[in-house]
C-alpha cells in the first residue's frame, strides 16, 4: 500500500506557498465504455476555491466521481496527483482518508443505519488511518451535537437512518455536517446548490465558509451563479463536452451569466 | 490491493472463533439408536415410567416417519445410527454449587464469552450451561428462587418439579408433531426448564448455552418456559460447536407455555459451527420452536439470530389461543459459504383479536441458500384478527440464493393480513457512498447489513445485541471482493 | 376414453402426453402446486370424453362476440363452423398438415413437463384445436377472438373435454386474442393455451372465465417470451363451481416483459384458483403480476405465485400483487407468493394482502347519505378497478365489467336467501 499523510499532518512543511494540492493533466475517462472526459487539466493550489461550470451533459459529475475513485468511472489517460501522491491508484476509502471529500449531488438513502453510527465510523475509520485515537460514544455525541446545531441540522436527524426521508434540503446540510466533521483537505461540491432554498444555501455556505484555510482547497461543481455570490471562487473553469474550454477569474463567471456557454460550442467540438 | 481481499479471505476462515474443542472425560452410550439407548438415557436421569413410554411411543412412531421433503435443502442421507446420544462430562455427583463444577468446563465457557461466575460480566443474567447432553451448571439459582422463579436442567426439573413437567411437557409440540421433533421427544437429554409464578417479572435475563463438544454426538434438548398469569420473562439462547470435518446433528424443542396476560421474550443467538469454506463439516440444525399463547392477552416473541449452521431448519411459532393475544417473530439468518437455512414461523390465529407481526431478514452470501418460509392462518374464529408481515432478503454475490416461501390462509372475513416481500442487493450507491467517508468495502457492508438487519437486532435485550452486531459483521467477512 | 382419429405425427405426441400424464397421474392436495385446490374431490375427472361436436353451435350459447368480428368458436372442444383470416395471419385446425411444423415445434414445448399440472391430460386427449400464426413484422389491429363453449344436459350427463390452442407469433409481429368460457351443464373443460412468442413480438391476450356454475374449468397458459418480446394478459374468473387457471411464463430472451392482471369473484360455492409460475431465465425482464379477488358467500380463494429468477437473470425487475377481499364468513383465501432467487442484481418483490371492506371509506359513504348496499358495491368496484384499469380494449372491459357486476348481484342474493 502507498503511504499517505493526512489531511491535518505536515501543515507546517508544504512545498512553497501556492503547490498545487491537486493537479489533474490530460484525464480521459470512460464510463461503461464511452468517453466522457476528454482530457482535463486543472490544477488547484491549496488554499483556493475553484469552480467547474457547464452545462447539463458535460461531464462535471463524471469528473467529481472518478476523482472519488468510484467502480464503473474508468481513468484511461492522464494522470491526478493530490498531494504529491498518485490518487487514480488509491482505493475510494483511501482517497477519503486522505482527505477527499465529496458532496453528493443526490445522497443515497441507507436504511437501518442511523446518522450517529454511521458518522461515528466514518470518523473513527478517518481518525485510524492517521493515527489518531477513535473517540468513544461519547465523545463523539458531543461533537456531533455541537457541528449539527452550527449548520441547523436537528438533533432528531442524527437518530434518524441515513437520507432516509430526509428533504433535499436536509440531505444537503447533512452532507456539510459529515464534512465539517471530517474535516477534509479537499472538499468536492458536486452541485450543492440544486434544489435548495435560499436558506439552506447559506447555511452550507457559512460551513464551507467556516472551514476555508490556506491549507484547504475546495473543487466546486455547478452549473449556476448563485453559490458563487457566497463562496468567493479564485479560479472558474468552464467544462463543455469533457474539455475545459477555458479557465479565468471570477469575470469568467460573469460573462457566462450574460451570455452562456454557446460562445464555447465551437472550442468543444 | 489484492492482497486485502486475501487477508479478508484468510479472516473469514479463522471468523468462528468458537472451534475449539474441550478435552474432558466423558461418559457415553454406545453409538446408535434403538430401545435400549433410549432405556439408558431414561435410566440415567433417573425419570419417571410415564416419561421413559412416551420417549419410546415416540421412538416407535419414528422408526415410520420420512425425514421431511419440502425444505429447500440439500444434504447427504443423514445415519441416524453412526452417532452418539448420549455423552455427558464424567463426575461422581452432580455438582452441588458452581464451585463443584469441573475447572475445565468452567474454562471452555469462560473461552465462550459466558462466564459461570455469578458477579461476572454478564451479572444480572442468569445461565444454564449444557455441555452436549446435559446441564452443567445454573447460575443464580438461589436469587430467582426467591421470586419463586424455577430456573433449573430438564433432568432436575423431572425429579423436583415432575407435575409441572407432566403437565406442560409435550403439551405445545405433540410426540407425534413432525420427523425431528419425535426424534428429540425419543431421545432428548437435558436442555433448561423455567416457570415464573403468577403476577411475577423477572427480574434477570435468563439464558441457557449450549455447546456441542464431543465427536459424532448429537443434542438433543428440550427446553420448557411456562409463564403463569401476569407473568413475564425474557430468556437467550446462544450455542457453538467446535470445528469438525464432520457433520453433527442438533434436533431441539422448546416449548413455550403463556398464560393470561403472560409474556415471554424468547430471544437466540445461533451460532453453531457452520462449516468450512467449502461446505466441509458444521451443525445440521433441525429445531421445532413453538410457543402457545394460552391465555388471554398473553404475547410471546421469538427473536432469531442465525448465523451458524451448515442447515438450519427452522419455524418458531405462536399458537395465538387466548383472545387478544400477540404473536411476534423477528429474524435475521445469514448465510455464507455453502450454508443453507430454510427458516420462518407460524402464527396461528385462533383466539379473536389476536395480532401477530412477523420482519425477517435474510441475507445470502457466497454459494449459500436462503429461504423463509412461514405460514399465517386466520381460523374462522379469529375475529379481529391482525397480522403484518415484512421479509427482505439481501443477496451478496451471484452464486447464492435467497427464496420467499409464505403460505397466507384467511377465513376470517373481519381478519386483516399483510404480507411484504423484497429482494435486492446492496447497491452500488450506498457502497460507494459509505467508501467516500473513508471506510473500506467490508466495514461498509457490515454497516449497511447491520442496518438492514436494525429492526431485528433492536429487538435483543442489550446485553447481546452488541455481541450480535459484531456476529453479523464476522459472518460476512469474506463474502465481499 | 377413446380419442378421436388423428394423422400419425399428432398421434405421437399425444401418446407422449398421455404417457406423462399417466406417469405422474392426477394433482392431489399432496402436490405442493395443488395444495389448496383439491381436483380430485370435483369428481371431473371421471366425466366421460365429449363426442366430436357434430352439429352447429347451439341455439342457448348464441355467440356473443366480445369484441365484434367472427369468433372462432369450439364447442366441447370441436372446432365449429369456418373461419376467415386476415392478412398476415394462418389459422388453422391442429391436425391439419398445414399446421405439422407449427406444432411440431411448439405444442407442449411452453409447460415444463416437469411440473405436475393438467397440461398433459389435455395433450393425451384434445379431440380438436386451433393454431394461430402471426407472420414476421404482421401487426394486426382488429382481436381475433376464440370462444369455448361447453354443453351438456340432463341425457348427455356431465361431460369432459379438452380445448387447445396454440398462438406463435413470429418476430415483430403483433395481435390481440379475447379468449372467453361460457356454457351450460355440467362438464369439465380442461384448457391449454400455448403463447409462443419471438424476439419483439407481443400479444396482448384477454381471458373471460364465465362458465356454468355447474362446470369444472381447469386452464393451463404456457407463455414464452423471446428477447424484446412483450406479453399483456388480463384475465377474469368469473364462473365455473371450481376453476385452476394455471400460468407458466417463461421470459427467455433479454428485456422480455410479461404482465398480467387478474381479477376474480367468488360467490356460492365456488373455488377460484389462481397459479402463476413465472420464470426469469435471461437478464433485464420486467414482470408484473397483479391479482385481485372478491370472495362472498361460502366461496374460496387461492392465489399462487413463483417467480423464479435464474442465475443468468441479472437486471430482473419482478413484481407481484395479491389481494383479496373476504365479505363473507364462510369465504376463504389461501396465498402463496413465492420468491426464488439466484441472481443478485435484481428488484423483485411480492405483496399480498387479505382483509374487509375499508370501514372507514364505508361509513364515509354512508355519512353521505349512499345505502350500505350500494355504498359496498361502489367500494368492491374500485376495489377491482386498478385491474380493469390495465384492460385497455374497451369491449373487453366493459364486459368484464358487466360480468363483476352481475356476480356482485348474484353474491347479494346468496346472501338474501339465507
Amino acid at each position: 500500500m502507498t503511504t499517505m499523510s493526512g489531511p491535518n499532518e505536515g501543515t507546517g512543511s508544504r512545498d512553497g506557498a501556492g503547490a498545487p494540492l491537486l493537479a489533474i493533466r490530460d484525464l480521459h475517462a470512460t464510463v461503461a465504455g464511452r468517453e466522457i472526459l476528454k482530457g482535463i487539466d486543472i490544477v488547484v493550489p491549496a488554499g483556493e476555491v475553484h469552480v467547474v461550470m457547464g452545462p447539463n451533459g458535460a461531464g462535471k459529475s463524471t469528473l467529481s466521481y472518478v476523482l472519488a475513485g468510484r467502480d464503473g468511472y474508468e481513468p484511461t489517460q492522464g494522470e491526478v496527483v493530490y498531494q504529491g501522491q498518485d490518487l487514480l491508484a488509491m482505493k475510494t476509502e483511501e482517497r477519503a482518508r486522505a482527505g477527499i471529500f465529496l458532496a453528493f449531488q443526490s445522497p443515497v438513502e441507507i436504511p437501518g443505519v442511523t446518522g450517529v453510527n454511521f458518522l461515528k465510523t466514518a470518523v473513527n475509520a478517518q481518525r485510524r488511518a492517521r493515527g489518531e485515537s477513535e473517540l468513544d460514544a461519547m465523545q463523539f455525541l458531543k461533537l456531533a451535537r455541537r457541528k449539527a446545531k452550527e449548520l441547523d441540522v436537528g438533533e432528531e436527524m442524527l437518530r434518524r437512518s441515513v437520507n432516509s426521508g430526509f428533504s433535499g434540503g436536509e440531505k444537503k446540510r447533512y452532507e456539510a455536517l459529515q464534512m465539517t466533521l471530517l474535516e477534509p483537505r479537499l472538499m468536492i461540491l458536486d452541485e450543492t446548490d440544486s434544489g435548495l432554498d435560499f436558506d439552506a444555501l447559506k447555511t452550507v455556505a457559512q460551513a464551507v465558509n467556516g472551514m476555508r484555510s490556506p491549507d484547504r482547497s475546495i473543487l466546486m461543481i455547478t452549473h449556476h451563479q448563485r453559490l458563487l455570490d457566497l463562496i468567493a471562487p479564485d479560479c472558474i473553469h468552464v467544462l463543455i463536452d469533457g474539455r475545459i474550454v477555458s479557465t479565468g477569474d471570477r469575470s469568467l463567471a460573469h460573462e457566462l451569466e450574460k451570455s452562456g456557454y454557446a460562445q464555447f460550442a465551437g472550442q468543444a467540438a | 490491493m489484492s492482497s486485502g481481499i486475501e487477508q479478508v479471505r484468510s479472516l473469514a476462515d479463522q471468523a468462528y472463533k468458537y472451534g475449539f474443542t474441550t478435552e474432558i472425560e466423558a461418559e457415553a452410550a454406545p453409538k446408535g439408536l434403538n430401545e435400549d439407548i433410549i432405556r439408558f438415557i431414561s435410566a440415567k436421569k433417573g425419570e419417571p415410567e410415564w416419561l421413559l413410554e412416551w420417549r419410546l411411543k415416540a421412538y416407535r412412531l419414528w422408526l415410520t416417519q420420512e425425514e421431511p421433503v419440502w425444505p429447500r435443502l440439500h444434504h447427504a442421507p443423514i445415519d441416524y445410527q453412526d452417532s452418539y446420544y448420549y455423552s455427558a462430562p464424567k463426575r461422581k455427583d452432580g455438582p452441588k454449587s458452581l464451585d463443584e463444577v469441573d475447572p475445565k468446563l468452567l474454562e471452555t465457557y469462560e473461552k465462550l464469552g459466558v462466564p459461570l461466575q455469578e458477579r461476572a460480566r454478564l451479572a444480572g443474567v442468569a445461565v444454564d450451561a449444557v455441555f452436549d447432553s446435559v446441564s452443567v451448571a445454573t447460575t443464580y439459582r438461589e436469587k430467582l428462587k426467591e421470586h419463586g422463579i424455577i430456573f433449573t436442567s430438564m433432568s432436575e426439573a423431572v425429579r423436583e418439579h415432575p407435575e409441572l413437567v407432566r403437565k406442560y411437557l409435550g403439551s405445545v409440540v405433540p410426540y407425534s408433531d413432525n420427523y425431528f421433533a419425535t426424534l428429540n421427544t425419543a431421545v432428548f437429554t437435558d436442555g433448561s426448564f423455567v416457570y415464573v409464578p403468577p403476577g411475577v417479572r423477572c427480574p434477570m435475563e435468563l439464558s441457557t448455552y449450549f455447546r456441542i463438544n464431543a465427536e459424532k454426538t448429537g443434542q438433543f434438548e428440550r427446553t420448557l418456559i411456562i409463564a403463569d398469569k401476569g407473568a413475564y420473562v425474557s430468556y437467550l439462547e446462544g450455542c457453538t460447536a467446535p470445528m469438525r470435518d464432520e457433520n453433527q446433528l442438533h434436533a431441539a424443542v422448546v416449548e413455550l407455555v403463556a398464560l393470561d396476560d403472560a409474556e415471554i421474550k424468547y430471544s437466540t443467538v445461533q451460532n453453531w459451527y457452520p462449516g468450512d469454506a467449502e461446505g466441509k463439516g458444521g451443525i445440521y440444525n433441525f429445531v421445532t420452536k413453538r410457543g402457545a399463547c394460552r391465555g388471554r392477552a398473553s404475547r410471546i416473541s421469538w427473536t432469531q439470530v442465525e448465523t451458524g449452521s451448515a442447515i438450519t431448519w427452522k419455524y418458531p411459532s405462536c399458537i395465538l389461543q387466548g383472545d387478544d393475544s400477540v404473536g411476534e417473530f423477528y429474524s435475521v439468518a445469514i448465510t455464507s459459504n455453502y450454508q443453507q437455512a430454510d427458516t420462518g414461523t407460524k402464527m396461528i390465529h385462533i383466539g379473536r383479536n389476536t395480532r401477530s407481526r412477523i420482519i425477517s431478514k435474510g441475507i445470502s452470501a457466497g454459494h449459500a441458500d436462503n429461504t423463509y418460509r412461514g405460514l399465517v392462518r386466520v381460523q374462522p374464529k379469529a375475529d379481529g384478527a391482525r397480522n403484518f408481515t415484512q421479509c427482505d432478503s439481501l443477496l451478496i454475490g451471484d452464486l447464492c440464493g435467497a427464496h420467499t416461501t409464505p403460505y397466507i390462509e384467511s377465513r376470517n372475513p373481519t381478519a386483516r393480513v399483510e404480507h411484504e416481500a423484497s429482494t435486492s442487493k446492496i447497491s452500488e450507491d450506498q457502497l460507494f457512498y459509505v467508501r467516500q467517508r473513508g471506510l473500506s468495502e467490508e466495514e461498509a457492508v457490515s454497516l449497511i447489513v447491520n442496518g438492514f438487519c436494525r429492526e431485528v437486532l433492536q429487538q435483543l435485550p442489550m446485553e447481546f445485541a452488541v455481541e450480535a452486531q459484531k456476529l453479523v459483521a464476522i459472518s460476512l467477512e469474506g463474502s465481499v471482493g | 376414453m377413446s380419442a378421436a382419429p388423428t394423422p400419425a405425427w399428432l398421434d405421437a405426441l399425444r401418446r407422449d402426453a398421455r404417457a406423462r400424464a399417466d406417469a405422474t397421474g392426477l394433482p392431489t392436495r399432496r402436490d405442493e402446486a395443488w395444495k389448496y385446490t383439491d381436483f380430485a374431490l370435483s369428481g371431473a375427472a371421471a366425466y366421460p370424453l365429449a363426442a366430436r361436436w357434430q352439429d352447429a353451435v347451439p341455439a342457448s350459447l348464441a355467440t356473443r362476440p366480445v369484441a365484434g368480428g367472427v369468433p372462432l368458436v369450439l364447442v366441447n372442444g370441436t372446432v365449429v363452423g369456418d373461419w376467415g383470416a386476415p392478412d398476415g395471419v394462418t389459422i388453422g385446425r391442429l391436425d391439419s398438415p398445414d399446421a405439422r411444423s407449427l406444432v411440431e415445434a411448439h405444442l407442449g414445448a411452453v409447460i415444463p413437463a416437469a411440473r405436475k399440472s393438467l397440461a398433459a391430460l389435455n395433450g393425451g386427449l384434445f379431440t380438436d384445436g386451433l393454431v394461430l400464426r402471426i407472420t414476421a413484422g404482421t401487426r394486426l389491429e382488429r382481436p381475433i377472438e376464440v370462444l369455448s363453449l361447453g354443453a351438456s344436459d340432463a341425457a348427455s350427463g356431465p361431460l369432459s373435454f379438452h380445448p387447445r390452442l396454440l398462438v406463435v407469433v413470429e418476430e415483430g409481429g403483433f395481435a390481440t386474442l379475447v379468449e372467453s368460457h361460457r356454457g351450460t351443464g355440467a362438464y369439465f373443460s380442461n384448457s391449454v393455451v400455448e403463447v409462443a412468442l419471438a424476439e419483439g413480438a407481443g400479444l396482448d391476450h384477454y381471458k373471460i372465465q364465465d362458465e356454468s356454475l355447474e362446470g369444472v374449468h381447469v386452464a393451463t397458459l404456457g407463455v414464452s417470451v423471446a428477447a424484446r418480446a412483450v406479453y399483456r394478459g388480463a384475465l377474469l374468473q368469473a364462473g365455473s363451481r371450481l376453476a385452476r387457471h394455471e400460468v407458466h411464463a417463461s421470459l427467455c430472451g433479454r428485456d422480455a416483459v410479461f404482465e398480467l392482471d387478474g381479477a376474480y369473484l367468488g360467490v356460492e360455492n365456488q373455488h377460484l384458483d389462481n397459479t402463476t409460475f413465472v420464470t426469469h431465465a435471461a437478464p433485464g425482464g420486467q414482470s408484473r403480476q397483479l391479482f385481485k379477488g372478491v370472495l362472498d358467500n361460502q366461496a374460496q380463494g387461492v392465489f399462487q405465485g413463483t417467480v423464479l429468477v435464474e442465475r443468468a437473470a441479472q437486471k430482473t425487475n419482478a413484481h407481484q400483487l395479491s389481494k383479496a377481499l373476504l365479505l363473507s364468513a364462510g369465504a376463504g383465501m389461501s396465498g402463496k407468493p413465492e420468491l426464488e432467487i439466484y441472481a443478485d442484481d435484481v428488484k423483485c418483490g411480492h405483496g399480498c394482502t387479505v382483509g374487509d371492506i375499508d370501514e372507514t371509506a364505508l361509513f364515509y359513504l354512508r355519512s353521505r347519505g349512499i345505502a350500505e348496499a350500494d355504498a359496498r358495491q361502489l367500494l368492491i368496484e374500485a376495489f377491482l378497478a386498478d385491474v380493469l384499469e390495465h384492460v385497455s380494449l374497451d369491449p373487453v372491459r366493459e364486459t368484464f365489467t358487466a360480468v363483476v357486476s352481475e356476480r356482485l348481484r348474484r353474491a347479494r342474493l346468496g346472501k338474501e336467501d339465507r
